[in-house]
């Protein structure tokens, strides 16, 4: 597993039915670009997180596909609407094959 | 805000006439981190200072363009928490032959509000000045039987920036006076000193020019209230004596070491200048 | 010239070009990504919002916002950046509106586009330059 990975989300604990929620996450990851150099002129290699997607009960809310012009600790920020309680799972997928989750519940009433 | 800098600028020029002004003063812009803490962004300048930097000392915040103010107002969005998070694992985790955490003697970090403002501070037992980060380091070796923290290096910039974190908004408040005085002097001529092959000393770029451009940046008065930074050019949490190894290095002169007596004695001169300014640290600065 | 590492970006007559004229062929291989998402259809300008900051105080992290009601899908692109992808937002059935935001990486002073495919197979296209500024003392 890469280094000090670290998913956060914000998610509101509460909803009203309809109501357009704020979504913003961030992780920690150094998302190596592939185009930079070590001290010694060698090309360190490409390592990003490629896929970061948002999920509701098993329905999408967004499928996002990462380049390396991501900067470093990526940081996203949308909006979900969503029918009923549940939870959000949040997934991130690493160059490496890690593959990263955090999950948060919202109250919809 | 946008409006009166604008405005602002177009009156220097207009006083300036003929000259080449880029001004890049301090904005009119109130940091409130979260919605509800207050940071003062500005001060009445210190009575040592002696009017070299005017009435009144602002933080690098103000200096900054709206988009990187802002990940500062929101815990969530500034990406140096993340080094502060990390900290609090290292705040708990027992280290070294005396199994003991920070957590066993000090409690919550929260507990340790009020501490970093005062630092770096005489140490009577040591016969030194100490910054927070050889204070931190003291507790590692002495009291918990651990390896110290490299000086300036991931873990002791996570860890200040977690004592800072959670002293923000209180003022900067050093002593400059009895034990500390001879430090806090050798720190002053240090800043006063021209280095390197571009013959600059901090106070031609941060006393004489702040508030102008330098290339296409703006010169701040070079306060240190924000430390530990989050950059957003190198995306890490950066020290302060880091910072200062990289503005001399810059005037292309042999530098000097995070942790050697002549950074410690600095560390402790500009922090000094920023008496009176609210801890921001984990700032965001370009 | 570093041939073998701009070769990894790109490929033959594409690769020559860039040898040549490494911003003008920086900039044809965004027009290559906008056609390969596009399918070559024609692309319009109306109803795609792209905000970024005019001035960036450093290229290596700076915010977009990217927002086409009614897209199915937004690709970002840097024109000027070595490798103009940026990423690219798919909406799922429960985002609230096409709307994202997020930081980005830019090389130096550039166009920035944003793309949406719409639902009705259709294309929109914004794009606005983001000065990059550089710092004080090399940075």
């Amino acid at each position: 597993m890469a280094e000090g990975v670290k998913p956060r989300v914000r998610v509101p604990k509460e909803a009203s039915v309809g109501e357009a929620i704020l979504i913003k996450t961030l992780i920690s990851h150094q998302m190596e670009s592939g185009q930079r150099k070590d001290d010694a002129g060698n090309t360190i290699p490409r390592s990003i997180i490629n896929r970061f997607t948002v999920d509701f009960e098993g329905e999408n809310v967004i499928d996002v596909t990462l380049e390396p012009a991501i900067s470093t600790n990526p940081y996203f920020e949308f909006e979900a609407t969503v029918p009923t309680s549940g939870t959000f799972v949040f997934t991130w997928y690493d160059d490496d094959g890690d593959v990263y989750t955090d999950e948060q519940s919202i109250t919809v009433s | 805000m946008r409006m009166t800098v604008k405005m602002l600028s177009a009156t220097v020029a207009a006083l300036t006439l003929g000259t080449c002004a880029a001004l890049a003063g301090p904005d009119d812009d109130q940091l409130v981190i979260n919605g509800d803490l207050e940071i003062a962004t500005e001060a009445p300048a210190p009575a040592h200072l002696d009017g070299a930097l005017g009435d009144t000392i602002y933080s690098g915040w103000r200096y900054r363009e709206d988009e990187t103010q802002s990940v500062q107002a929101d815990d969530f969005d500034n990406p140096g928490m993340l080094g502060v998070e990390k900290a609090r694992d290292l705040w708990v985790e027992s280290a070294g032959t005396g199994e003991e955490s920070c957590q066993s003697c000090h409690g919550e970090p929260e507990e340790m509000a009020g501490v970093s403002p005062t630092y770096p501070k005489w140490d009577e037992t040591a016969g030194e000045v100490q910054t927070l980060t050889m204070q931190i380091n003291e507790c590692r070796t002495e009291r918990m039987g651990a390896e110290p923290f490299a000086y300036d290096k991931s873990d002791a910039v996570d860890m200040t920036a977690l004592l800072t974190s959670v002293s923000r908004g209180m003022p900067v408040n050093v002593a400059i006076d009895g034990p500390a005085e001879e430090t806090w002097q050798r720190g002053h001529d240090l800043y006063y000193t021209r280095f390197g092959q571009m013959e600059l000393s901090c106070a031609n770029c941060h006393e004489d020019n702040n508030g102008q451009m330098i290339r296409a940046d703006h010169l701040s008065q070079g306060q240190s209230n924000g430390f530990p930074v989050y950059r957003l050019k190198n995306t890490k949490l950066n020290g302060v004596q880091d910072r200062f190894k990289g503005c001399i290095r810059d005037t292309l002169a042999e530098t000097f070491a995070p942790g050697s007596p002549e950074l410690i004695a600095l560390e402790l001169y500009v922090a000094s200048r920023g008496n009176g300014l609210s801890v921001e640290g984990p700032s965001v600065r370009n | 010239m570093n041939f073998t590492r701009r070769k990894t970006l790109m490929t033959g007559a594409t690769a020559f070009a860039a040898a040549m004229l490494p911003f003008g062929a920086y900039a044809a291989l965004s027009d290559d990504a906008i056609a390969e998402f596009t399918g070559g259809a024609e692309v319009g300008s109306e109803g795609i919002t792209l905000t970024a900051p005019e001035i960036a105080e450093n290229g290596n992290t700076v915010p977009i916002e990217v927002e086409a009601p009614g897209a199915v899908s937004i690709m970002v692109l840097a024109a000027g950046n070595p490798n103009p992808d940026v990423g690219t937002f798919n909406f799922g059935p429960l985002a609230a509106r096409q709307y994202a935001s997020t930081r980005i990486r830019l090389a130096g002073t550039q166009d920035v586009i944003a793309v949406a495919k719409m639902q009705d197979g259709s294309f929109v296209q914004a794009s606005t330059e983001v000065k990059v500024t550089i710092g004080g003392c090399g940075g």
